[in-house]
Parts: structure tokens; sequence; C-alpha cells
């Protein structure tokens, strides 16, 4: 798929965001009790609120009420969808035009349900879907691909919404069909990323200047110390005082090692990381790149600038100076 | 006026389940099971122990464990953090408290599913906010999230600056190899390593490749620790606490301790060298044998020198002429070690100094072993403990 043509089959599947996959359809049976015994025995899900009316009429709510989870199973088909094939609609129109352009693999990824009222038995459950988006092109393992999420809305016989469902679909170029499915990987690739760091009271501050491009230094405001890691106190004098002073990145490595196993996903191989003996005299622990692997050796003078390594993560990376 | 911990306490009994790579039972059993053969060892009842001691790492509750033995009253328990860097350490708080009088038989013990369960060599990932996790972010977003990784990075260093070859750490792999060779117990039983299998093996952080790791296990060992005095009556030959100490020197990390001057020493082994001779009044002469801990083969090279069996930079002479071999100056990890033997963080290595002191090790050397050294974890907050015959 060249570029023009990207385009094209682009605004073709994008026409289906906000398409009703089905408007506002009654289930065939009511909440009753025998659904929600199977389900919970399937599930293996022994609270009484379900299944137990004896205890149900003593609890807050005075009867039982069906597993909120159990929402969507009230309106599938049965044995005549496996029979007769489904009625066509917007998304099984939009997964043909995907299985056309060569997206054969499907993969679900997630589901989402949010639950705001609760029924019971006697109750009839309502759904409505559309197609709620349909992201941009996608790298991912799988392969290359888009991922289409439909939003199901669920409500009771009385109009109130009883919860939703974001369900959310890979549709991908199968490996063996990669190669064939030449160009448009390159854009907006999105793979796992590095394990970021958490942001607590002591490095938050660190991190968000990494973020802005800067390494820091933290330095004692009464004697002056630099110290890193950060800590909240001075261990020179025990001062909880301190600025900082942003690091010239200039440097030596110390020590370095290169990583070959186990690849991490989000890491890119080769992958080198050094300590690297900073001119202002603190050390940092970062990657060294732009050199061949064998070239990185201890003593080696580097430069270093805070790059955007992947799609979320600022981190200083060091270049032989 | 201190109390020495000199010669108060000894250890009368070891225990050990299978080791394994799929234990098919829990931590618990497998704890249970080491403690019932450390007591039949040493030749007491569990209904005596009144002390128990663990790693902050281990799952196992010291109640679930004294339940499941049937321990009767218990006046001392107690956690050692920093993974391998606890195993002495928890020998150091079980003679204190025998010293002190605390308590009079108190087992250590580690247990774990080391390979099918949580496995310490996966490293650390994923949502982290506590202050020791926030020390790993430092490195996790670079890509090092690995304990090889970790210690890669000092071992490079310390091999640059004194010219140790990869060959060299794959002596060390070999040595302790060839001791696991005759023990039934060991991963290595059986199953020779020559030096063109270690050139070959996979590279993982650069310089350790796989055979300078140590395994990843399933099993416990337990060590039963009580007074000198009482140890002398029971069942076996009562491997004496000559001295016994923790460690953590300034500027230390856990694993990374990347910011202090150079990284060419461990100084948290060095400050336990110093504790520990001079506690027992022995010096690096004194000692016959060893159990330096042993997660990666560069850590034994480094901790010949922290405990003054050779200069600094000159640990490595000492492996290419043999000496941490059987017939050597400083026989070493006679059972194969954390390397060979097993991995149980350390514990196993206590239980080898024993058997080294009882004369009853599957690597026993000819010569009398009257004092053996044994430490605990490498680049961590650590200790170490000397054993002697009584």
């Amino acid at each position: 798929m060249n570029t023009e043509e990207q385009r094209t089959f682009e605004e073709l599947i994008y026409s289906y965001v906000g398409k009703q996959v089905c408007p506002r359809t009654a289930a065939k049976d009511a909440v009753n009790e025998a659904m929600i015994r199977h389900w919970a025995e399937a599930i293996g899900d022994r609270n009484p609120a379900y299944t137990d009316p004896e205890w149900a009429a003593q609890s807050s709510r005075g009867k039982t009420i069906a597993p909120p989870a159990m929402m969507y199973s009230w309106g599938q088909e049965g044995f005549p969808v496996v029979a007769q094939g489904r009625t066509p609609d917007a998304q099984s129109e939009l997964v043909e035009k995907f299985n056309e352009n060569g997206f054969f693999g499907t993969l679900g990824t997630n589901v989402k349900q949010e639950y705001f009222k609760e029924v019971s038995p006697g109750d009839t459950v309502y759904m409505e879907m559309v197609v709620d988006n349909i992201s941009e092109q996608k790298a991912t393992a799988r392969g290359i691909g888009y991922f289409f999420e439909t939003l199901a809305t669920f409500s009771d016989q009385h109009g109130d919404e009883i919860g939703t469902q974001r369900f959310r679909v890979l549709k991908f170029i199968p490996p063996a069909e990669q190669a064939a499915a030449t160009e448009s990987a390159d854009s907006a690739l999105e793979v796992p990323t590095r394990i970021a760091s958490p942001r607590g009271h002591d490095n938050k501050w660190w991190w968000d200047a990494c973020d802005e491009g800067k390494v820091l230094i933290q330095r004692c405001r009464d004697c002056q110390t630099l110290r890193h890691p950060p800590r909240p106190m001075c261990g020179e004098c025990q001062s909880m005082q301190w600025d900082s002073i942003e690091s010239a990145l200039a440097g030596e490595v110390l020590s370095f090692t290169e990583l070959h196993h186990p690849k991490i996903p989000g890491y890119q191989y080769p992958l080198i990381c050094a300590v690297i003996k900073l001119g202002e005299g603190t050390n940092l622990v970062a990657n060294v790149v732009g050199c061949e692997p064998e070239a990185v050796h201890i003593g080696m003078p580097v430069q270093g600038k805070v790059e955007q390594v992947d799609e979320k993560t600022m981190l200083p990376q060091f270049y032989p100076a | 006026m201190p109390i020495s911990l000199k010669d108060e306490a000894a250890i009368a009994g070891i225990g050990l389940t299978e080791f394994s790579k799929n234990s098919g039972r829990s931590e618990l059993q497998l704890a249970a099971e080491c403690i019932k053969a450390a007591c039949d060892d040493a030749g007491i009842s569990p209904s005596e122990i009144d002390g128990l001691v663990s790693y902050t790492l281990d799952s196992t509750d010291e109640i679930e464990v004294a339940r499941a033995v049937g321990a009767n009253d218990l006046t001392m328990f107690s956690r050692i953090n920093y993974g391998g860097g606890a195993a002495v350490g928890t020998i150091h708080q079980a003679t204190m408290a025998i010293a002190t009088g605390q308590a009079s038989t108190v087992v250590c013990w580690r247990a774990m599913n080391g390979r099918s369960g949580k496995r310490m060599g996966q490293g650390v990932s994923g949502d982290i906010t506590s202050s020791d996790l926030v020390h790993w972010s430092w490195y996790t977003p670079y890509g090092m999230l690995i304990p090889g990784s970790w210690i890669a990075m000092i071992a490079n260093k310390y091999m640059h600056n004194y010219g140790v070859t990869r060959e060299d750490l794959g002596l060390v792999a070999i040595s302790q190899r060839n001791y696991a060779l005759n023990n039934p117990r060991a991963y290595g039983y059986g199953k020779p390593l020559s030096m063109d299998e270690y050139m070959a093996s996979k590279m993982i952080a650069e310089p350790l490749c796989l055979y300078d790791f140590c395994q990843e296990t399933d099993g416990g060992c337990a060590i039963l620790i009580t007074s000198a005095e009482r140890a002398r009556d029971l069942k076996q030959k009562p491997a004496m606490i000559r001295g016994v100490c923790q460690a953590s020197t300034r500027g230390q990390e856990q694993m990374t301790s990347y910011y202090r001057s150079e990284l060419t020493s461990l100084p948290e082994m060095e400050l336990a060298a110093k504790l520990v001779y001079e506690q027992a009044g022995l010096g690096p002469h004194d000692i016959d044998a060893a159990c330096l801990y042993d997660a990666f083969t560069s850590e034994i090279i480094m901790q010949l020198e922290s405990f003054g069996f050779c200069k600094e930079g000159e640990g490595v002479e000492l492996v290419r002429e043999g000496g941490l071999d059987i017939d050597g100056r400083l026989p070493n990890n006679t059972h194969g070690g954390l390397i060979s033997e097993a991995y149980i963080h350390g514990m196993n290595n206590i239980a080898e100094g024993v058997r080294l002191v009882r004369g009853e090790s599957t690597g026993q050397p000819d010569k009398n072993v009257e004092h053996v050294l044994v430490s605990s974890g490498v680049g961590v907050p650590t200790g170490a403990l000397i054993l002697g015959k009584d």
C-alpha cells in the first residue's frame, strides 16, 4: 500500500467512526434467574446477591440482582448466528474492509465496562452500539494494524442507562502478509515503551526536568555538595535545603555493560548502559549511543543530550565526544 | 560491657530439601521440611525452637512456619533485607539472640520456589513506588533490569583495571562445577563444564555470560543455632561460630553502588572482613576453606581481595594457580556454590560451611579444615561468618 492508497483506505475506514452498529434493541429475554445462575456457576461467582433470593430479601437491595458483568450477555445472539450467519451491520462491513486490504488478523485487545445501575429479574436490558473510534496506523508486536473500538450503551425498560462497554479490536496484517504490504510501516509507530520511573517526592523534579531536556544535579544549599541520585537530606551536613544545577553532560565512561539477553520489549538493541562520570563530579547511569558497541570503552569521553527515545520517554543519551 | 559473640553459639543442625527447578509444593512446605530436617540433624524436636529468622524476601511468615512444624512459644523472630545479603545476617541475629539470652534454639531458613515461582533473576519492572524501588528506577529506563546487568557494570571496571579475562571467570565457574560433579544435591552433579562450553555460551550482560550466573532453584535450607554449651551435647559435632557480622558502608546502594570513588573493590565486604576477623581473633591465613557468595563468578575474585587472601588486583592469580580447587590454598564452594549446586540465596553456602567443619563435604579437602569463611551477598549490604571446629 503506497501513501496514496493508504490515504484512500484510511478515508474509507474512518468514515465508519460514529456509525451505528445496532439501534437500541431489547434483549430477547428479560433478566431471569436461570440465566443468572448459569452465568454465576460458569464464572464461579458465589455471591448470594445474585442467586440467593432469601439472602437477598434481607439485604439492602431487598431482591437479587444480575451480575453487572452480564450486561452484554443479555443481548447476545445465540445459535442462529452460528447457523445462519450474522446480519451485516456497520461493524461487520468495517471488518470486511480491513480484510479486503490485507488486515486479516483479528485480536480482541481489551474490554472495559462501566456500571451505573443494577438490574434484577424481570427487568429488560436494551443495547445500542456504535463504532466509536479507529486509531492511526500502528506498528504493533503482532504486525501493522489499526485499533477500532465499539461502544455499547445499555439501558433498562425505563430508559435509564445501566452501563457501557468499550470493546477494542486490533485488525492487523499477519507477519506472513507483512512483506507484501510495502511501505507505510514507518509512520506512527507504537511499540512498547521503556519502563518509566515512578515519580515521588524525592525524584519527580528530576524526571520533570528530564522531560524538558535537562539533566539536573541536586546541590545542598548549605554546604554546596552535589549529590545524585537525589535524596531529601544532605549526607554531609544534614541540610534539607537544596537546589540544583544543570549538567553540561560532558563526561567519560567509568564503566559500561552491553546488554544481550533477555531483550526487553520497548528497548532497542544493541543496548549499552554506562556509568558516566560527569564533568560536574557526580556519576550518572545512562545509555551510550551513536557508535558501534565495540567502540565503547572505559575512559571514553562522551557528550550527552536529553533525547526522546520512544513515544513516552525522554532520557539522557551519551555520544562519543 | 559489650558482649563478644565469639564462641557463644554454634550451628548444631543443617537441613535441606532436594533442589530442583520445580518443587511441586508450597514454599511453606519447603520451609517446614528443611526446618524439620535441621532439627533431626541436631537430634532435637521442633517444639524446642523458640526463635526464627529469615529473609524479608521469604514469602512465608514465621508463625506459619512455627505452626507447621509444631514450634511452641517464640521469643525472637526477625527478618533481614537485601536478598542474598541476608544470608549470614540471619546467623548474626540468631547468635546475638543466643548470646544475650533472648532465645535458646533459633532456626534460620530460606525456602523458595526460585525457579517455578518468583524468579529473582527477572529483576524489577512495572509500577513501583517505594523508596527501594525508586532506587531501581534510576537504572530501569536505560535497560538495566536484571541482577546480572547491575553486577556487570562493576565486573567490567574491575576486569579492565586488573587485566582479568573471560577465561579467568571461566576458571571460577569450572572450579565450582568440578566440585558439583560429586555432589548429588547439585544442579551440576555429573555434568562437567569445559572452557570451550563456557566461552561459547550465551552472553547475557557483557562481560558476563550464562555460566557466570548462579542457578535459579526451588528448595529450602535451614540452619539450627543454639548455645555452644548445648551444641556439645547434641548429635553432631558443633560448628562453632567464631565470628559473625553484618556490614554496609557509606554510599551503599543495593547492587548499584556506582557513585563511590572507584568501582573496583567491595567496601562493604572489606568492612565485613575487618569485623569478622577481629571478632574471631583470626586472619586470612587461619582460613582453610571458604564459601564465598557467588551469584556471579566475578564476585569470587573480588572477594579474595576483600578478605585479604591476596593483595588488591591479585585475586585472579590465586584463581589461575588453582587456589580455589580442592587441593588449592582456599578450596571454595566445595558443594558447587550458588553457581553449580543451587541458588538458595546463600543459605546453602552456610550449610556447606558446616559440612566442611564437620569433615562431611562431598568436596572435602584432604587437609585439616579448622576454619571456614562464609560470606553473604555481594554488592549489597552483606556480612561474613567464620565457622570453626570445637
